[in-house]
C-alpha cells in the first residue's frame, strides 16, 4: 500500500485512514459499500479485463494515483478524491458546463465521462491553469479578471476551460465564433455579454504574447 | 428536472480494446450488459436509476473503431469517431458538407467532441415518459403516456407512429439518409450491413429498438458512398435554444442538378417520427423538374400528406412543410 499513499500535493493532507472513511461513505450512499469493502483487500487483483481500481491520473501535470470505482465520474474524483473542488458540479447532465475540464487540450464535461476512461490522458482543471511556480495567472484567468466577467461566478471555471480550449484552437475568433466555442456552458445569472468581453479579451492577450 | 443523486449506481466497467474482444463480452453478458459509446445518453439512463446494467463495456479503447479513412469509393467513418472530428474532416468539409453540418448542430462543443457519430445515431429516444421510466410500450409496459389525453407532447411525432408516439432524436440520422450511407453491424457470428433508410426501424416493426440493433450487435461502421459527394445540399435544424436541444423538426436533403433541373434527389425529415423519414413522395415530384416557387410550395405540402398531429405539436405540420420548401427552394 505504500504507493497508494504517496499521493499529490493535497491529498498529504490526508491520513489513509481518513482517506479510507471518506470513501467508505461516499460508496455507503451509492448502495455500493459491499462492492467497495470487498475489494477493499483485492486492490488490483480483480478479474482480467475488468478495470482496475487503483489507477494513476495525470492532472495539472502531476501524477495522481487514486483509488476509484469504475462507476466514478472524473468530475466526482476531482471534487471528492483530490479535492479539486473547483471543478463545479451545476446539474450533473451534461446540460451546464459547470464542470468543464479538458481532457488532453479538450474541453469535455468532467461529469460524464468515467473516471476509468482518462486514465491515459492528460486532464487540466482550472487549479491548473495558473503558473505552478510563479502563481502567475493564465491570459484567460487575466482577462476574466480585466473585464469583470461574472456575477456569482459558480459558472466560472467551466467557462474559463471553455475559453482555454477556445484561444488555444483559435486567438483570432469573431464575437459570433466565441459564442459559438462557448456555447455549452450556462451562466444563469445571464452574464453572457460580459463573459464574451471576457473571451474576446482572452483572445487578445493570446495574440500579444 | 433531473434530481442530482449522489453516484451512478454500481457496474462492473470493461474496457476492451478489440471488436472480437466487446462482441465476446456483450455475449457473455447479455442482457445484464451495456454498451458505451460517448456515454451522453447512457449517464442520463445510470444517474435516473431507470437502467441499471451489470456490467458496461466500454467502446472507447478500441482503435480500429476510430478515424475517417478515404475509402476507395467515398468514407469510411469508424463508429467512434467524434462528432467533432467529423465536423472538421477535411473530405468531410469539401464533399459531404450536409454531415458536418449535421454534426455541428449536434448539442454543444463539448458533447461533440466526446459523442460518437455511432453513438448519436444510435441513442435512444427523449420522450420523457419513456426516459422517466413509465412502463409504457416501448418499455414493455401496454399503454402509451405521450398519447393519452391530458399528456405533453409538444415534442412528439406527427408520423411513423405506431403505438409509441416518440420521436429520433439524432441530428446526423436524416443526413446520413440522405447521403445514402451504409452501416456495417457486427455480431459474433456475422456482418451485415445495412442502408441508412433501413437501419433505423419504427415501432411497427420493433417498438423496443429504435435501430436495427439488437442485443449483442455492435455498429462498427458508417461508409458514405461517393454517390453523392459534391451534391447540392440543404441542412436546417429547428430547436428551441441555439445549442444543447434537440431538434423539434430538421430536414437533411441532397440534389444533383443541372443549372434548376433536379435530375436526382434524397430528403429526409427528423424530430417527426420515431426513425428519420425518406421523403419518397417529395424525391418523385421533384426528379427532372425545373425548381420554382410553385414546386417547393408543392413539396412541402406533399411532405406532410398522411401526417397526424397530436394534441399538442400540430405546429409541427406547417414547420415540416416549410423545411422542405426551403430544402426544394435552396436548389433555384
Amino acid at each position: 500500500m505504500g504507493e497508494a499513499e504517496s499521493v499529490g500535493l493535497l491529498e498529504t493532507k490526508y491520513s489513509r485512514r481518513k482517506f479510507i472513511k471518506s470513501v467508505i461513505a461516499v460508496g455507503a450512499t451509492a448502495s455500493s459499500a459491499g462492492y467497495f469493502i470487498g475489494g477493499s483487500g483485492l486492490l488490483g487483483a480483480q478479474s482480467s479485463g475488468t478495470a482496475e481500481r487503483l489507477i494513476t491520473l495525470t492532472i495539472n501535470g502531476q501524477q495522481r494515483r487514486v483509488d476509484v470505482l469504475p462507476n466514478e465520474t472524473l468530475a466526482m474524483t476531482l471534487r471528492y478524491r483530490l479535492n479539486l473542488t473547483g471543478t463545479k458540479l451545476g446539474c450533473d447532465r451534461a446540460e451546464c458546463g459547470a464542470c468543464t475540464v479538458l481532457v488532453d487540450g479538450v474541453n469535455q464535461y468532467g461529469c460524464s465521462m468515467l473516471t476509468n476512461q482518462v486514465r491515459g490522458s492528460s486532464i487540466t482543471t482550472i487549479e491548473g491553469l495558473e503558473n505552478p511556480d510563479t502563481g502567475e495567472l493564465s491570459l484567460v484567468q487575466q482577462a476574466v479578471i480585466d473585464e469583470g466577467g461574472f456575477q456569482c461566478a459558480f459558472c466560472a471555471p467551466g467557462f474559463i476551460m471553455s475559453m482555454t480550449a477556445m484561444v488555444n484552437e483559435n486567438p483570432n475568433p469573431t464575437r459570433a465564433e466565441a459564442a459559438h466555442a462557448l456555447s455549452g456552458n450556462l451562466c444563469r445569472c445571464g452574464d453572457y455579454d460580459k463573459i464574451l468581453n471576457c473571451a474576446m479579451r482572452a483572445a487578445e492577450l493570446a495574440r500579444s504574447v | 428536472m433531473a434530481i442530482i443523486r449522489d453516484m451512478i449506481p454500481a457496474f462492473e466497467l470493461f474496457q476492451p480494446t478489440t471488436v472480437e474482444d466487446a462482441l465476446a463480452l456483450m455475449a457473455e453478458h447479455g442482457e445484464g450488459g451495456w454498451v458505451l459509446a460517448g456515454g451522453l445518453d447512457s449517464y442520463d439512463w445510470f444517474k435516473d436509476r431507470i437502467k441499471r446494467p451489470e456490467a458496461v463495456i466500454d467502446l472507447g479503447g478500441i482503435d480500429e473503431l476510430k478515424g475517417i479513412i478515404d475509402g476507395q469509393d467515398g468514407l469510411e467513418i469508424g463508429a467512434m469517431t467524434t462528432l467533432t472530428e467529423i465536423v472538421r474532416h477535411e473530405r468531410v468539409r469539401s464533399e459531404y458538407i450536409l454531415l458536418a453540418d449535421a454534426a455541428e448542430h449536434v448539442a454543444t462543443p463539448q458533447i461533440r467532441n466526446q459523442g460518437t457519430l455511432g453513438g448519436n445515431i444510435s441513442q435512444d429516444t427523449r420522450c420523457w415518459y419513456y426516459r422517466s421510466g413509465w412502463a409504457c410500450y416501448r418499455a414493455g409496459g401496454n399503454t402509451c403516456y405521450a398519447a393519452a389525453p391530458q399528456a405533453m407532447n409538444r415534442e412528439h411525432a406527427i408520423t411513423g407512429t405506431s403505438r409509441c408516439v416518440a420521436v429520433n432524436p439524432s441530428d446526423t440520422a436524416p443526413a446520413l439518409v440522405a447521403l445514402d450511407a451504409k452501416m456495417t453491424v457486427r455480431g459474433r457470428r456475422s456482418s451485415n450491413v445495412y442502408d441508412a433508410e433501413d437501419f433505423f426501424i419504427g415501432p411497427a416493426t420493433d417498438i423496443t429498438r429504435m435501430t436495427v440493433l439488437e442485443p449483442g450487435d455492435l455498429l462498427t461502421q458508417i461508409d458514405i458512398p461517393s454517390e453523392w459527394a459534391n451534391a447540392h445540399f440543404y441542412y436546417e435544424k429547428v430547436r428551441d435554444r441555439g445549442s444543447w436541444d434537440f431538434q423539434l423538426v430538421s430536414v437533411a436533403a441532397a440534389f444533383k442538378t443541372s443549372g434548376n433541373t433536379i435530375d436526382d434527389a434524397r430528403i429526409a425529415v427528423n424530430g417527426v417520427a420515431p426513425f428519420p423519414v425518406r421523403l419518397d413522395a417529395v424525391e418523385r415530384l421533384v426528379k427532372g423538374a425545373a425548381v420554382d416557387e410553385a414546386l417547393a410550395i408543392e413539396a412541402g405540402e406533399i411532405a406532410i400528406q398522411g401526417s397526424r398531429p397530436l394534441k399538442h405539436n400540430e405546429y409541427k405540420q406547417p414547420m415540416m412543410s416549410n423545411l422542405v420548401r426551403r430544402a426544394v427552394r435552396s436548389v433555384a
